[in-house]
């Protein structure tokens, strides 16, 4: 419980962070002091300065501002497009169940990775960095859900056909009701997991098309173009500050994980 | 860090006998895709090519000038029209077939061959066309053109010779090593060719080296990790960053040899193909436009800030490298945004809110992309972004995946501003004939015109087609350097800098002579030498 109650309070730490760095952070993430380039931590800059003299502490702050809130709005997608296409599946049954599986296992052989690539050389180019952002996060949630709706769908039917569900329906609870005020609430801590599973899957993967210069676009920071500094060998051992990011995903991977250990229990 | 004239080893290896035997161990990015030296496409094929193949005329990577190799002598006559070379005797291919005259024959009309088509020869099929081959003896052939050839020896620095009767055909060669044994995707051993003809001053033959050992290694991070572990000596082409870390780490192993002939730069899509809105064409159209953007530009920043200062600032396509090329009257614009503003209003621009608006009140805004996964690349894009919106301007930066990049490059021309690099350029500004023609396919930015859109365009074509046509090296160089103000005149296309050619090498290794120019640190292949050479070590 103790630990539960530190990963809570860690990630209400980190949304703090995100949603104040406005007022938390020194400098304005995307201004370059071109002559306090590559600095080392210190009293101007507390983490240190990037090749272009950005404030690291600063554009850690506005990263998490991107990549918490749009991860965790992303994996709200996700989790709501996976309800509705598990329960639907398994209310209906049959033919429904059967296209809407097919759908969701189409969705699971994807390479999601290459589909988020085309789909973004698809998209418009003069897109302001906040707004492509949003649609990488967006796409994310729209690729990320089909694993959650098979679980979603196996949940739903285990919880139509118990006896609480049985006497609703006997009792003649229209089908609205019975999923509105009977099956949904059931469901809960299912949804509640996936959405705490999705919410890590997803900032991973802004971190991995980061990585591959795919991810938010400049001058806007995330956690995953933050991390793109690691990438070249003995960056570490040579300024040990730039890890900084890492940690943050990392401490706040764990408190997910955590939470999501606990809701699975809980389930 | 090791300066560029290491011209101390060389010396040494001439005043003391330099110790024979050795494997050298380096890698290439990939695996050869033809070990047919006609037949050369790519970069590690082109590796093995040089380290394997014996030429007519040598380019001397350090001094730029043409020097002799199997033949001895050669003259050029009926301004460029034709060429007589005098070749060695007692010359010998690996397998031990003599050479002479008809081997030279042969090469070029295999690579003349319309049929066979090889990469290597289509400017003997195109611009260089060979009339009639004429051997006196044995030891001497003179080649006649329809048309003068520009740069006529030069050509002959990548002209493979093959055995016109050797019963091994292409495997047999002149070069200083043969190939050994190749492993597809984990390495090539080239081993010293018995038979090579050079001789250095004490009459030891050549190369020095029992061994070149090529490994397939992709990784660049790797490759680097491999070098400072000591299971390389040598590599050719380092980044930036991982050579400033060098230095200062191993300042005795990492090897500035001055500026490239790449170009990091930057182009508005002009093209009528393209989808985008006519008011944002007139921009790009605009002259005034073009040049206040490349001054807005701090071209001193990316050198400092993305290159640490491993770079040089452009004025124009050729880079202080192309020695004979490079105008030197032309400086790289300083960045003055006061100076941009100028051209702007004087353009019919203005500004309202600290925002730049064009002559119809619209906001100046454009997207501008680049391929994803190069650091550097998005480093000057965040500069760009930063300087630009100083003068108002708001710069959208899209990294795309390279084929999407060039999707919209060639053939959607869906696109804007893009920033990349001109590389994989030679030294002769005939390679660079595809770049500005208005009608080929690779003009940036406006390809595949019918006639030149602009009086200055044509002026481009007229120039880029006068020295090819030219033996003459003065004429040319008028023309590449008039072409070069025109470029700076109108930016079509902005060059931002040159990168350094940057190299790391292990202090066993002498004799090197490290060069700007391809293949930079194997060009003098025979003449490399360890300190204290261990055969078959690895």
């Amino acid at each position: 419980m103790r630990l539960r109650s530190a990963a809570a309070l860690l990630l209400i730490l980190l949304l703090i962070m995100a949603v104040g760095a406005d007022w938390i952070a020194p400098h304005p993430y995307q201004q370059q002091n071109r002559d306090e380039a590559r600095q080392s931590p210190g009293a101007s800059h507390w983490l240190g300065s990037d090749d272009l003299g950005r404030d690291l502490w600063s554009r850690l702050l506005y990263g998490t501002r991107v990549s918490l809130l749009l991860a965790a709005a992303a994996a709200l997608l996700a989790t709501l497009i996976a309800a509705a296409a598990g329960v639907t599946a398994a209310y209906c049954g049959g033919c429904t169940d059967r296209l809407l599986m097919s759908v969701t296992d189409l969705f699971l052989s994807v390479p999601w990775l290459f589909l988020l690539l085309t789909a973004r050389a698809l998209l418009p180019l003069n897109t302001p960095p906040w707004e492509s952002v949003a649609i990488t996060f967006l796409l994310l949630g729209l690729f990320g859900w089909a694993g959650a709706a098979r679980l979603v769908r196996a949940a739903a039917r285990a919880r139509l056909a118990s006896p609480f569900a049985l006497q609703a329906h006997a009792a003649g609870v229209s089908p609205a009701r019975l999923l509105a005020f009977h099956l949904l609430p059931n469901l809960a801590p299912v949804l509640e997991a996936q959405f705490l599973l999705a919410l890590p899957a997803f900032l991973l993967g802004e971190a991995n098309l980061g990585m591959l210069g795919l991810g938010v676009s400049e001058p806007l920071p995330s956690w995953g173009n933050l991390l793109v500094g690691l990438t070249t060998p003995g960056a570490v051992a040579e300024s040990p500050w730039l890890i900084a990011p890492s940690v943050v995903v990392l401490v706040s991977l764990l408190a997910m994980h955590e939470l999501c250990g606990r809701s699975r229990k809980s389930i | 860090m090791r300066k560029v004239p290491l011209l101390a080893p060389a010396l040494c290896a001439l005043l003391v006998a330099a110790p024979r035997g050795g494997e050298l161990h380096l890698c290439l990015r990939g695996d050869p895709k033809s070990l047919d030296p006609l037949m050369v496409t790519d970069e590690p094929s082109e590796v093995i090519r040089y380290l394997t193949s014996g030429v007519l005329l040598r380019l001397n990577r350090r001094t730029q000038q043409i020097e002799p190799e199997l033949a001895s002598a050669w003259k050029v006559d009926d301004a460029g029209r034709r060429i007589t070379f005098r070749l060695r005797p007692n010359v010998r291919f690996s397998d031990g077939t003599p050479f002479d005259a008809a081997d030279v024959e042969y090469t070029l009309k295999r690579l003349a061959d319309p049929v066979l088509a090889p990469p290597a020869g289509e400017v003997f099929r195109t611009a260089a066309k060979i009339q009639r081959f004429r051997r006196p003896n044995p030891l001497e052939i003179s080649l006649e053109f329809a048309a003068p050839v520009s740069a006529l020896e030069l050509l002959f620095d990548e002209v493979p010779l093959l055995s016109s009767r050797s019963p091994v055909k292409e495997k047999a060669v002149l070069g200083p090593f043969r190939l050994a044994q190749y492993r597809r995707g984990v390495s090539l051993r080239l081993e010293r060719n018995p038979n090579y003809w050079k001789l250095d001053s004490s009459a030891t033959r050549l190369p020095y080296l029992d061994a070149i050992v090529l490994e397939i290694q992709l990784n660049r991070d790797i490759e680097l990790t491999r070098f400072r572990r000591g299971e390389l000596q040598l590599i050719s082409n380092l980044d930036a960053d991982n050579f400033d870390r060098l230095r200062r780490q191993a300042p005795g192993e990492a090897v500035d040899a001055g500026a490239s002939l790449e170009s990091e730069m930057l182009w508005f899509n002009q093209s009528t193909a393209a989808p985008i809105a006519e008011y944002r064409k007139a921009w790009f159209r605009s002259q005034a436009f073009r040049r206040a953007i490349s001054e807005a530009i701090s071209r001193k920043d990316i050198v400092r800030l993305v290159f640490r200062g491993l770079a040089v600032e452009a004025s124009g396509p050729f880079s202080p490298a192309a020695k004979f090329w490079y105008n030197s009257r032309l400086s790289p614009p300083e960045q003055d945004t006061d100076s941009a503003r100028r051209r702007l209003a004087a353009g019919g621009f203005r500004w309202r809110d600290g925002y730049l608006l064009d002559p119809g009140g619209r906001a100046v805004e454009f997207s501008l992309i680049t391929n994803s996964g190069n650091r550097n690349r998005a480093r000057i894009a965040a500069l760009v972004q930063e300087d630009l919106a100083k003068l108002g301007v708001k710069v959208n930066v899209t990294a795309l995946d390279f084929p999407a990049l060039i999707e919209r490059l060639n053939h959607t021309h869906d696109y804007e501003a893009c920033l990349l690099s001109l590389s994989g350029i030679d030294l002769d500004p005939n390679d660079q004939m595809n770049v500005w023609l208005s009608s080929s396919s690779h003009h940036p930015w406006n390809p595949r015109q019918a006639k030149p859109a602009t009086p200055w365009e044509a002026d481009i074509d007229r120039l880029m087609r006068e020295q090819a046509a030219s033996y003459d090296p003065q004429v040319r160089r008028g023309a590449i350097g008039r072409l070069q103000e025109i470029v700076r005149e109108q930016a079509p296309v902005i060059f931002l800098v040159h990168p350094h050619a940057l190299m790391a090498v292990g202090s066993a290794v002498h004799g090197l002579e490290p060069s700007s120019l391809k293949p930079r640190l194997l060009w003098n292949a025979e003449r490399l030498y360890l300190e204290q050479p261990v055969a078959g070590k690895r």
